[in-house]
């Protein structure tokens, strides 16, 4: 029987010539990944189990994203946690503030991520790097914490799901478009314990950083995994970055797949999920009805420079609507630069917005645009459950940055070209 | 091992994000994270909660983030076993690796009402609803996922087999 791209990374990790859906296998790591609410309980765990090494220096990397800058005193002790186990094992990839971005931004950037290898993350979105066609998923800090000693950790095989995409993007939709009419089609855990395989013509019509969006959400269908086939998209992305060698690794002709969900892009629309769940997926013409009183635009989803550039497209000479505030937050250091560069900065702060240095903040409600009770906020984030960005009784609506951008400017949920026209 | 207590009844999808908000994640301190546990959804369960008590809900609970602070607060809070008609997959692992009991049941989450007197054998996946005189069939956990369990979750299960050699 053939294997799935997500199936054929495993075995290659675990030593085994092939493996089957629902099989235990041990896998070794390229990379364990954590942040600054989930490493200080890995290290809690990595300590008492009287660990005194890790596997390997220049295989972790710890990212101080959530609370960072440090937002209170708490915060800033588990920041000064991680930063001393840091030190104490000469930890190669540590990221505090000045270097750091949003992890999930910040590591495909800088070139830790390669086709093929094999991640976790103490982070549920540690499932983005499925854009470059490696395997990662999100665990827990006490997996995390083993896995730091030890350089690798228990699978359990996942069946897969092939979402396969034809067509090409219209206008101002993009990727964040794509997943959210995906998880709207399946629902949030249509792909419970499975691996997303995306194939099809469409991934060609895709850039890298809108496979990096819908890789990202793919954990908001419930998916182990979400995973793209290597192209020439991929090795223009990775060749500047990546200094190791790699291998991409190919999904089997025969390889079998539990169902196919099909995906015509030309179909898909500016789409906005409602609250409270990820899966309630409505085009955002229908969102007239809905004032708004925030947008943010940015987080691992959508922080990247494209999205930047989407978002500022919309805003160029506009200003925000009377009662909006608008939260740009650049992912990583370099986007941040970039958007200076290229006037976005300017054009952010003429429409009535700021901008924040690299934080994911507001899109988890630590701090940073936190929402009162009744407000509600279209945010290019990732999760609109309740009480998700603030008080229990505010709401977030999920959408592409142009949108954001464009509802921020109408006032209400907007669609680009009712802005644009 | 067993478990007996009072249920508490929740819906599907019930999300990290409820059971432990997010604002309270720049601490580890396991009474103050139980402190909070479900308030957003159900803001007396602190209190209304005694140690022992069981959760029970439908689909897909725990879903959305990796934080193990979500198992760490229900098990802090006293809950003795959380069941579901199914976990998402991270909070499944967690709640393993802390030694927090799970039972997926869909029989149990069906036939179970708030406030139902419920007790669980952990070795035969028996569960028996007092309260109405049910019983459902789980499927118990391999003896490996109960030792592991029952020693207190994935790293004391290593440190006690090191031990032993």
């Amino acid at each position: 029987m053939g294997m799935t791209m997500t199936q054929k990374i495993l075995a290659r990790h675990a030593g085994l010539d092939s493996v089957r859906p629902g099989q235990l296998i041990q896998a070794r790591l390229d990379l364990v990944l954590g942040n600054d609410i989930t490493t200080p309980v890995a290290i809690n765990e990595f300590e008492a189990a009287g660990f005194d090494r890790v596997f390997d220096k220049s295989r972790i990397a710890l990212v101080m994203d959530h609370f960072a800058p440090n937002k209170d005193i708490k915060a800033a002790t588990q920041c000064k946690q991680c930063r001393t186990f840091a030190r104490r094992f000469d930890i190669d990839h540590y990221y505090d503030v000045g270097s750091m971005g949003i992890e999930h931004a910040l590591l495909p950037e800088q070139g830790l991520v390669a086709p093929g290898e094999a991640v976790i993350g103490a982070d549920s979105h540690t499932c983005t790097y499925g854009a470059l066609g490696a395997f990662s998923t999100g665990v827990g800090s006490t997996d995390m914490g083993a896995a730091m000693a030890a350089g690798e950790t228990w699978f359990k095989v996942p069946s897969a799901i092939r979402v396969n995409l034809t067509g090409r993007l219209r206008p101002h939709v993009s990727g964040k478009d794509v997943i959210l009419t995906l998880i709207g089609m399946i629902g949030v855990d249509g792909a419970r314990y499975q691996s997303l395989e995306f194939t099809g013509p469409g991934v060609g019509e895709l850039t890298i950083y809108d496979r990096l969006t819908i890789a990202n959400m793919a954990i908001e269908a419930g998916a182990k995994n979400g995973i793209f086939p290597v192209d020439d998209v991929t090795r223009a992305y990775v060749q500047d970055r990546v200094d190791r060698p790699w291998e991409a690794v190919e999904a089997d002709p025969d390889a079998e797949y539990e169902r196919t969900v099909e995906i015509d892009l030309d179909q898909v629309d500016c789409t906005v999920a409602w609250p409270h769940l990820p899966e309630n997926a409505r085009s955002a013409r229908e969102g007239k009805d809905i004032a708004i009183d925030q947008i943010v635009i940015g987080s691992c989803t959508n922080g990247q420079l494209p999205d930047m550039a989407a978002a500022a497209e919309i805003l160029k000479s506009r200003r925000l609507a009377s009662g909006v505030r608008g939260i740009v937050i650049p992912a990583t250091q370099s986007v941040y630069r970039e958007c200076m560069h290229r006037g976005y900065t300017d054009i952010f702060l003429d429409a009535g917005c700021i901008v924040s240095t690299p934080t994911c903040g507001p899109c988890l409600g630590g701090y940073m645009g936190i929402l009162a009770a009744g407000e509600r906020c279209v945010s290019t984030t990732n999760r609109n459950f309740v009480g998700r960005m603030g008080h229990v009784d505010s709401e977030v609506y999920l959408a592409s940055p142009a949108v954001a951008a464009a509802s921020g400017v109408a006032g209400h949920i907007a669609h680009p070209e009712e802005v644009l026209k | 091992m067993n478990a007996h207590g009072t249920a508490h009844k929740y819906g599907d999808h019930v999300d990290t994000d409820v059971i432990i908000p997010a604002r309270y994640l720049n601490t580890q301190s396991h009474t103050e994270l139980a402190a909070h546990c479900m308030e957003d959804i159900d803001k007396d369960f602190p209190k209304k909660n005694k140690p022992g008590d069981i959760m029970v809900a439908g689909l897909n609970f725990g879903c959305g983030s990796s934080r193990e602070h979500a198992p760490i607060a229900i098990k802090a809070a006293g809950v003795s076993c959380v069941i579901a008609k199914n976990f998402a997959r991270i909070f499944y692992r967690n709640a393993i690796n802390i030694g927090m009991p799970i039972l997926e049941c869909p029989a149990a989450s069906e036939g179970i009402g708030d406030g139902d007197e419920v007790s669980v054998d952990f070795d035969t996946g028996v569960i028996t609803n007092v309260t109405k005189n049910e019983t459902y069939q789980a499927e118990p956990f391999p003896p490996f996922i109960r030792e592991m369990i029952a020693k207190g979750g994935l790293m004391a299960s290593l440190r006690a087999k090191e031990a032993r050699i």
